[in-house]
């Protein structure tokens, strides 16, 4: 078996998110393809030699040669910052993938799907989404979307659009739009409680995050093998 | 040869720390596990090691305090490119629970509560390399990182530390483990950058 390569991404377009969250689409040469889930190793040299490297999720379904990864900035990190904030279009980076065959969608499935992100968890769950409709797949989908505060969301016009068959529940840690019914705070058990018992449940972000929404699921009686998961990194929102 | 990223010059590097290949340092620690964290109280705790004659050697949780510990203080490598160094656990080493097998098996599948597996070498759990660790920093192991108990062996990638571990069957041939499964290294030597499949 040969070693998954590294490829060269040349920087073709970027989008800014939020304030402080960009995406980024790379054309790559070669790119194998992928599945909704997945994520790629990023790898960064510097004039010296030194380099290193980062896991990103693939914001969107496969696309031919073209890549597209989701960044928030992690204030004092070493990558993202970069990436959100140096490289331009034209830039080169290395990457290796697609990574991770259990935290996955196939659009062959029709089983009931909950999605539970935690800020920037969202992103390789929107690949599921665009997955989703990409296929004009029947498999009802249930987003519930943790953030700090509106400003933060990601892909706010997407998720807005009709999307038959996906709902969304924005959850606010910090502040919430005017008039919106849930105070602001962390993920509860209640959050959860309208979600369907018998879905298969995605849960990324922040490690204390999935802790917390994971842990909600097994009391809410969601089966353990039912619950896949992804842990971004160590805090956050 | 490597492309130079324009612009990228990396953080300050500390020049008296080797790590393997493509790892960063952390201070934190961070947690990967494929699914939801599970509870298990210590009364119903127990640790077998299951050798390829079909015999089965039980520790109760007393019964694994009741034996001599360690306290190694060793390096965690995770695949996910962070490593965490001079990190101080206590626990029992392999080679005393491996003291009354009697085995000619060459591998080791290690089974977690929960579900979790992952194979490696036996000879890669004996001979000081590996133990069952329950506590962490002198605190008692948090269920997040594995707690009441996990594997620990920290010449591999941290995946084969298998948290909640269960226990472990002993077999003449090689049996992929879940990550293993899914696309990751059969071995997982971290400076080898053993990291996926064909690596
Ligand atoms: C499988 C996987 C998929 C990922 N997908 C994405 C993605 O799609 N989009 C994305 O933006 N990130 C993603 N991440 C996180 C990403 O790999 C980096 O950890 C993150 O960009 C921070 O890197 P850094 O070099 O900027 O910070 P570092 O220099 O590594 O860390 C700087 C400080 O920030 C803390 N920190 C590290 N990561 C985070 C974090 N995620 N949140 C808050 N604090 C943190 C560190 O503990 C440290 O104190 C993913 C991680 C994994 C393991």
């Amino acid at each position: 078996m040969r070693p998954l390569p590294w490829r060269a991404a040349k920087l073709v377009e970027i989008r800014q998110e939020t304030r402080t969250a960009r995406t980024l689409a790379f054309a790559v040469p070669g790119w194998p393809g992928h599945l909704a889930g997945q994520h790629v190793d990023v790898r960064l040299t510097a004039p010296d030699g030194y380099s290193t490297q980062r896991s990103y999720s693939l914001a969107a379904p496969e696309d031919g040669d073209r890549v597209e990864l989701t960044v928030e900035l992690v204030a004092d990190g070493e990558v993202s910052p970069y990436l959100t904030e140096v490289l331009e279009v034209g830039d080169l980076v290395e990457l290796r993938g697609p990574v991770g065959g259990w935290f996955v969608w196939r659009p062959e499935s029709a089983r009931p799907v909950l999605l539970v992100a935690g800020g920037s968890g969202l992103v390789p769950l929107m690949a599921m989404i665009r997955a989703r409709r990409r296929s004009a797949g029947l498999a009802p989908f249930h987003l519930v979307y943790s953030i700090r505060e509106p400003a933060q969301r990601l892909y706010p016009a997407e998720l807005d659009r009709p999307d038959p068959g996906l709902r969304v529940d924005y959850l606010y840690t910090r502040a919430t739009p005017g008039g919106y019914g849930r105070p602001p705070g962390r993920i509860t058990r209640a959050d959860l409680l309208t979600a369907d018992p018998d879905a298969d449940c995605f849960v990324c972000g922040p490690t204390g995050f999935v802790e917390a929404a994971a842990d909600h699921l097994i009391a809410l009686g969601h089966d353990a093998a039912r619950i896949r998961t992804e842990r971004f990194g160590p805090t956050g929102g | 040869m490597a492309i130079v990223s324009r612009g990228f010059q990396g953080r300050r590097r500390e020049e008296s720390v080797k790590l393997p290949p493509g790892q960063y340092l952390t201070y934190d620690f961070p947690v990967l596990s494929a699914g939801p964290t599970p509870r298990i109280p210590l009364d119903r705790w127990e640790f077998a090691i299951d050798t390829e004659a079909g015999q089965t050697h039980r520790w109760t949780w007393p019964e694994l305090m009741a034996l001599p510990a360690e306290q190694p203080t060793v390096d965690l490598h995770c695949v996910t490119k962070w490593s965490k160094l001079a990190t101080h656990w206590r626990g029992v080493s392999l080679d005393v629970l491996m003291a009354d097998v009697e085995t000619t098996a060459e591998y080791a599948l290690v089974y977690s509560y929960g579900g979790y597996t992952t194979n490696l070498p036996l000879e890669d759990l004996l001979d000081g390399k590996a133990w069952i660790a329950y506590a962490f920093e002198g605190e008692e192991l948090e269920p997040q990182h594995g707690g009441p108990a996990r594997l620990l062996v920290p010449h591999l990638y941290l995946w084969k530390s298998a948290k909640w571990v269960r226990g472990i069957r002993l077999l003449h041939e090689d049996w992929p483990g879940f990550w293993e499964t899914a696309g990751y290294h059969d071995y997982g030597d971290p400076w080898r950058e053993q990291r996926y499949q064909g690596d």
